[in-house]
């Protein structure tokens, strides 16, 4: 199981076992599902109540679907835990913060300080993505 | 145009910093070159074969005259003295060395200028119209829609690796100066019945291996919700574009394989979802960005006499200059395409001289067009023997434009990494080939387009001549493509038949001039008479 | 004859392995066998080279010479601008990318 690196949440963290999308929906008591690039994250909204954890997979920071399924998810009112998981690169943190994620558990463990700097690199951003509760330059330029 | 606030320049200062730590993470070793790679290209640095390129933006190919002085003197302390102006209205320098780019990005950004998004799977530079703002015949200026997309495609989070590069037009025109429908997004700002200003949408059109028009996906999206329409496009296909095969992933083949239908359905239901999230800027941000596009200072009443007694003036005039929206002025368009020479390069020394031309005869402003020339979009007709003596002076003053002589072409194999064949020295050729005004003349509008491999930048398929440079056994050899037209009549060319030497297809090229003079009728150009009599007596001619 | 060919990391610059280091001259190139793929990998892990490959070559009487054009315009630069090449002074140096 790979280490949370960075979490950005008060609360505990949930480490139940995640299913993948599919099994979510017959599994009644699973509280965590994982998913995966292919998925549709849509296919988990009339789960949204007992859900606690989502780990969203990248097994490559290249493929960028993931991003669409967390925001998704964020948007339909998901407010637990959004854990991006697998090929992260330090990079792309702050925009996968932006578009809802929480925690993030890389494969392999990323240089502190390297990373820290990243998340706080962008003071301010272009777009409302409406679920990092970030205002956007437009906002604040007709505040 | 466009002046940065202070946000816009932070963002883009950040970015520098961003750029300098990434490049530092590198040289260190803390970066592999897998990892660099795509981080390096969405800031537009490419390994090509020689050295590093560094592709410039120039959103939607407006900027001003100490940007392009800046230009000019990136070339001369970075580069080898000049630069090369793209069909992606950016510019590119050809020997940068990694180690510099950092200061080069610095210096770009004091003068509003940067290079994100110029490469990698992003949201693109995006393009317009090079005769925007000053143009007879345009509904609107589209340059506030293209700036308010720039700023929101501009590290857009969820859009930053989709399944490959997305390239959006916003044209304001009937007549098509953009190849909108060659874009994975076109845009048209359109008025409805009602008066209203509106973005007409096109989506899934590209050249590449698979060349594609672009359907109409919607006809009237309202200003204040154009931004979430275009979000709603673009998560249909960050989910669904193909990931599996790098030749299949740009959303033409998603409309494609979907059907245009059943994509527009898809785009319609995020549209109606994101609707109810709070995204969109609001009309003021748009307003707030159109006064920066307003008209520049025209002086009313400006004569529209013109002394054309200089013959090579008169023809430069004939053939470079466009009308106007204000009395006593022209747009002028400086070609990069003299006769032998390398299309779309320019010396910093003539960059900084069309710099100064922009500055005391311009408003102050220049574009580049997707057809890698230079225009001036404001000059009072009273000063255009003054620039045209100063740019014939320079070897600026081809009288060319859209002629045989004003060849498109890529940098093919002299410089890019992916390149089959030789572009450049095709074109040169043939601009020998046809280098007397008379003949050029004589055969009138005609769209020469090279591509050096099937990626088309070059837009060879969109050519009333293209021509494709392929790899045959290790030697070069080029296809000949006629009948591609990129405007209001958008339509592919098709393959003559076997492909030809270098020579070789600079004497089909010829060969089918001739067919077209001979059937020519009235005011017909090479693009009508091929649509008229077909590909036949151009095959027999060319291979008979 | 194989030779293992990239850019120099710093300067993007073509370089080829001369059994020893890096040259900017083709003609240096040496034969690397098949310890091209082991080469590539260690220059590039002490990065010194970007990109490297491997392609096909031949001694000639005038020196090295690639067996693919592509090569042989990065050998010398481009056609185009004779003046940028390794071969500034030789107006027909573009004939032996050919
Ligand atoms: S068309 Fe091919 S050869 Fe030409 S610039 Fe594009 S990728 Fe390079």
């Amino acid at each position: 199981m790979v280490e949370v690196q960075f979490r950005f949440r008060e609360d505990e963290a949930v480490n139940d076992p995640a299913v993948t999308v599919d099994a979510f929906a017959a599994q009644t008591n699973a509280t965590a599902v994982r998913i995966e690039p292919g998925d549709d994250a849509r296919d988990l909204l009339p789960h949204l109540d007992r859900l606690s954890l989502v780990e969203v997979s990248f097994p490559a920071w290249t493929d960028g679907r993931g991003y669409s399924s967390a925001r998704i998810l964020r948007e339909a009112g998901y407010k637990g835990e959004m854990r991006a998981v697998g090929d992260l690169v330090i990079d792309m943190l702050h925009h996968l913060k932006r578009c809802g994620f929480d925690a993030f558990a890389p494969d392999k463990a990323l240089n502190d300080q390297d990373a820290r700097t990243a998340f706080d690199r962008w003071e301010n951003v272009y777009q409302a993505t409406a679920v990092d509760g970030r205002p956007a330059i437009w906002a604040k330029r007709h505040g | 145009m466009y002046k940065y606030d202070e946000y816009d320049q932070q963002m883009v200062d950040t970015r520098v910093a961003e750029f300098r730590d990434q490049v530092r993470r590198r040289l260190a070793g803390d970066l592999t070159e897998d990892q660099f790679k795509p981080l390096r290209l969405q800031n537009g640095l490419y390994l090509q074969l020689h050295a590093y390129m560094l592709r410039v933006a120039v959103p939607y190919g407006t900027l001003n005259s100490a940007q392009m002085t800046l230009l000019g003197d990136i070339a001369d302390k970075y580069d080898r003295g000049y630069g090369h102006f793209t069909t992606r209205q950016n510019i590119q320098y050809n020997w940068i060395k990694l180690e510099d780019t950092p200061d080069i990005l610095a210096e770009l950004a004091k003068v509003e200028m940067h290079a994100i998004q110029t490469s990698g799977n992003c949201i693109r530079n995006i393009s317009s119209d090079q005769y925007a703002g000053a143009a007879a015949e345009e509904i609107v200026d589209p340059r506030p829609y293209a700036e308010l997309l720039r700023q929101w495609s501009s590290f857009h989070p969820e859009f930053l690796v989709l399944p490959r590069k997305f390239k959006i037009a916003v044209i304001a025109s009937e007549t098509d100066r953009a190849a909108m429908r060659l874009h994975d997004i076109g845009i048209k700002m359109v008025k409805n019945d009602a008066g209203e200003i509106g973005a007409q949408f096109y989506a899934g059109g590209g050249m590449g291996r698979t060349p594609m028009i672009a359907p109409l996906i919607r006809d009237f999206v309202p200003l204040d919700q154009l931004i979430t329409y275009a979000e709603a496009c673009l998560r249909v296909y960050n989910r669904y574009g193909r990931r599996d095969n790098k030749y299949k992933a740009r959303i033409k083949i998603l409309v494609h394989e979907l059907g245009r239908d059943e994509y527009v359905r898809q785009v319609e239901e995020e549209f109606a979802h994101l609707l109810t999230q709070p995204i969109e800027p609001p009309l003021a941000e748009l307003e707030r960005i159109k006064t920066h596009f307003t008209d520049p200072g025209f002086e009313a009443g400006a004569s529209d006499d013109l002394d054309l007694t200089d013959p090579d003036f008169r023809l430069w005039v004939e053939r470079n200059t466009h009308a106007h929206k204000q009395a006593g002025y022209v747009i002028a368009t400086v070609s990069l395409k003299p006769v032998g020479g390398i299309p779309g390069d320019a010396s910093a020394d003539q960059i900084r001289l069309m710099a100064q031309l922009a500055k005391d005869y311009s408003f102050d402003e220049l574009r580049v067009t997707h057809a890698q020339n230079i225009v001036f979009p404001h000059v009072k007709k009273a000063d255009l023997y003054t620039v045209w003596q100063a740019l014939d002076a320079a070897g600026l003053a081809t009288a060319n434009l859209d002629t045989v002589g004003d060849i498109i072409a890529c940098p093919g194999l002299d410089y890019c990494a992916l390149a089959n064949a030789r572009s450049i020295p095709v074109a040169q050729k043939i601009s020998e080939r046809f280098g007397s005004a008379e003949r050029q003349a004589e055969i009138g509008e005609l769209k020469l387009k090279i591509s050096g491999c099937i990626n088309a930048c070059g837009h060879h398929h969109a050519g009333h001549i293209g021509i494709l440079g392929v790899d045959k056994k290790g030697l070069e050899n080029y296809q000949l493509l006629l009948g591609g037209s990129e405007g209001a009549d958008t339509s592919l060319g098709q393959i003559t038949g076997p492909g030809f030497t270098e020579d070789g297809v600079v004497d089909a090229i010829e060969k089918a001039t001739e067919v077209y003079l001979a059937n020519k009728q009235g005011e017909e150009r090479f693009l009508d008479t091929y649509r008229r009599i077909g590909m036949a007596p151009f095959k027999e001619a060319i291979y008979g | 004859m194989k030779i293992l060919t990239g850019n120099d990391l710093k300067t993007g610059a073509v370089i080829w392995w001369t059994g020893v280091s890096w040259s900017l001259d083709v003609n240096d190139s040496a034969d690397v066998g098949d310890h091209g793929a082991a080469l590539a990998a260690r220059e590039e892990g002490a990065r010194n080279v970007v990109g490297a490959y491997i392609v096909d070559g031949a001694k000639t009487e005038e020196g090295v010479r690639p067996a693919h054009i592509k090569e042989r315009i990065r050998a010398l630069g481009p056609t185009v601008r004779l003046d940028l090449t390794l071969k500034p002074s030789d107006p027909a140096a573009a004939d032996w990318v050919i």
